[in-house]
């Protein structure tokens, strides 16, 4: 899975923040393992990974991480029922060919789940499309529509929605930017699915 | 402890004999088991830094160096060596030649105590947890409890995988290279083609070859033809050779016209100068009858539970059509559901095969990685 090349560090800082000292964590779509090492490092997890492209993995190996080369989508229902205690999909739902398996299987594996995704229904989203009539390219979305590897893109409200579908309780969200720190957010407050650039939330499965 | 006979053949060559009858797989037991053996760089102080390296098919104990047999290098220099990922500086490296080998192990070409000939077809069927357990006696005799590493690509994979199931507790990490851990219908079919040709050959003499004096050098040379193929990628034998022509024109003969065949026909003799028949047919068996799961109804995470606690590494190559990456994905597969430490990666190479004897760098970052972490771990 590709992560979109922005909002990637204050992403990852407020990930990190949401996970408990030396928790055992699975970071699903790892890339190269920057996410893994900064968890490792600062917060003394047990960390797997599980990422698609062959060089990502090499890249993860060669920094002592324990990755698996595989499919979120395909990969997921190999491991056993509460392996971990958080299960991270960092800017990689919208890549996903089934988002809801996905996330079913997340909340299988782990205690929590920790998302992130770009918000389709950010303000300069919508501007784009309503001003120039193409695909939007912002800096939360990058890459042209014929490049990108994203196939399910979402609202804040979409997710929301899914959530509630699947009796997903949202423990915390954040709303993400590219040029500054998360800010703490009500993911259901009203005018939120305008100003989140990209969400994180931490889900666990509702009692 | 027990008793080691020390024989030098060249620096570190050495033979253990076993002080008890080594127990097998098919219920018989071989008394006066040797196992030839070398190691590289210094057990410390702890006993904590040693890796034992399984070898291939074909492979021997001089995995670092010069085999006197044949004058040729150790097998794996890019993985094996100062500043490489086995690291003799770093740690203590040991690599044994087979049970049913024949570099000095005990083997159908060893003498039968009991009639002072040659073993011939009288010798046992062996498996490749026979094998695995004759290395275990040899790291109890060298005083050695836990292994930090088992490390081995092809039939050393599988080795090292019944390692893993039989003596979990004896090893930190594992490292499997381009593996299986079961052989398929194609794999025994190709192995049955090699033994088919060895036992045609006149001069093999119902496997009693030795005791007469002659040797079955033309099926052996032809078993190590049609498995060299295997070992190779149709793109990279395309590649090194095509239809390139030995001499400028077509003989309109059976003679060599085409490089590969040439290739192939030199393969099979230096085959045979360093190779023994009986070796190859009693070793291919043992390859055949592999399969981890057996013993579990076929779930192989039910084979792995017991190896929880070890750091696993599972490689495979992108042009392997011998030992593929769905091989290795079901080990990986099986150890997550096991709860193992597992890593894996699908190497890129078109090399096929024997890409895990080669100077792969990918390998090497990987497993210098691997090594790294899994040392750190372990306090070394």
């Amino acid at each position: 899975m590709t992560r979109s090349a922005a909002a990637i560090r204050e992403d990852f800082r407020a990930i990190a923040n949401m996970v408990a000292d030396g928790s055992k964590v699975l970071d699903v779509g790892c890339g190269t393992g920057e996410l893994l090492q900064l968890l490792r490092d600062e917060k003394c997890v047990d960390g797997r990974g599980l990422e698609i492209s062959s060089d990502g993995v090499s890249a993860c190996l060669a920094k002592g991480l324990a990755v698996i080369q595989g499919d979120a989508d395909r990969d997921l229902a190999d491991y056993p029922p509460l392996r971990f205690d958080y299960a991270i999909l960092s800017q990689t739902l919208q890549a996903t060919h089934a988002p809801k398996e996905v996330l079913t299987h997340l909340l299988r594996l782990a205690e929590r789940a920790i998302v992130s995704f770009p918000n389709v229904a950010h303000w300069r989203v919508r501007g784009s499309l309503m001003w120039s009539g193409r695909m939007p390219e912002t800096r939360a979305l990058p890459v042209a529509w014929y490049e990108t590897p994203n196939i399910h893109l979402c609202t804040l409200r979409d997710f929301t929605d899914l959530c509630a579908e699947l009796g997903v309780e949202i423990e915390a969200s954040a709303a993400l930017y590219a040029d500054r720190p998360a800010r703490p957010m009500d993911a259901m407050g009203p005018f939120e699915n305008l100003r989140a650039e990209a969400a994180l939330f931490l889900l666990r499965k509702g009692r | 402890m027990s008793l080691v006979l020390e024989t030098p053949v060249d620096g570190p060559a050495r033979t253990l004999r076993l002080p008890a009858p080594l127990r097998l797989d098919s219920g018989q037991s071989l008394e006066g088991v040797e196992i030839a053996y070398c190691t590289y760089g210094t057990l410390n102080a702890t006993r904590s830094n040693a890796i034992l390296i399984c070898h291939a098919l074909t492979g021997d104990q001089f995995v670092a160096s010069t085999n006197p047999s044949t004058g040729r290098p150790g097998w794996w220099p890019a993985m094996v060596g100062p500043g490489k990922p086995l690291d003799p500086d770093r740690y203590f490296i040991i690599c044994a030649n087979i049970l049913g080998g024949c570099m000095g192990s005990t083997g159908p070409g060893a003498t039968d105590p009991k009639t002072g000939a040659p073993y011939g077809l009288s010798f046992p069927v062996i498996t490749i947890a026979d094998m695995a357990r004759a290395q275990a006696e040899l790291v109890t005799a060298l005083g050695i409890d836990s292994l930090f590493l088992v490390v081995g690509g092809s039939m050393g994979g599988m080795i090292a995988l019944e390692w893993v199931k039989c003596f979990p507790e004896r090893m930190f990490a594992c490292a499997l290279i381009a593996t299986a851990a079961r052989h398929s219908a194609q794999n025994i079919a190709f192995h049955e083609v090699g033994r088919q040709a060895i036992m045609a050959d006149p001069d093999w003499r119902g496997g009693d070859y030795a005791k007469l004096g002659v040797r079955p050098e033309k099926g052996l040379a032809v078993a190590r033809m049609a498995a060299h193929i295997t070992y190779l990628s149709e793109q990279a034998l395309q590649r090194k050779f095509g239809r390139e022509l030995q001499s400028k024109a077509l003989s309109f003969g059976f003679d060599a016209d085409f490089q590969v065949e040439s290739y192939l026909r030199h393969q099979g003799q230096a085959f045979v100068d360093r190779f023994d028949a009986n070796s190859y047919l009693y070793i291919t068996r043992a390859m055949d009858y592999f399969d981890l799961a057996q013993s579990h109804d076929g779930r192989l995470a039910d084979a792995l539970t017991a190896a929880q606690d070890v750091r696993f590494c599972v490689l495979s190559f992108t042009s392997d059509w011998l030992y593929p990456t769905t091989e290795s994905r079901r080990i990986v597969r099986a150890l997550n559901a096991a709860g193992a430490q597992a890593s894996f990666v699908e190497i890129r190479s078109d090399k096929g095969h024997d890409a895990f004897l080669l100077d792969e760098p990918v390998m090497r970052e990987v497993l210098d990685g691997f090594l790294a972490s899994a040392a750190k771990a372990r306090g070394l």
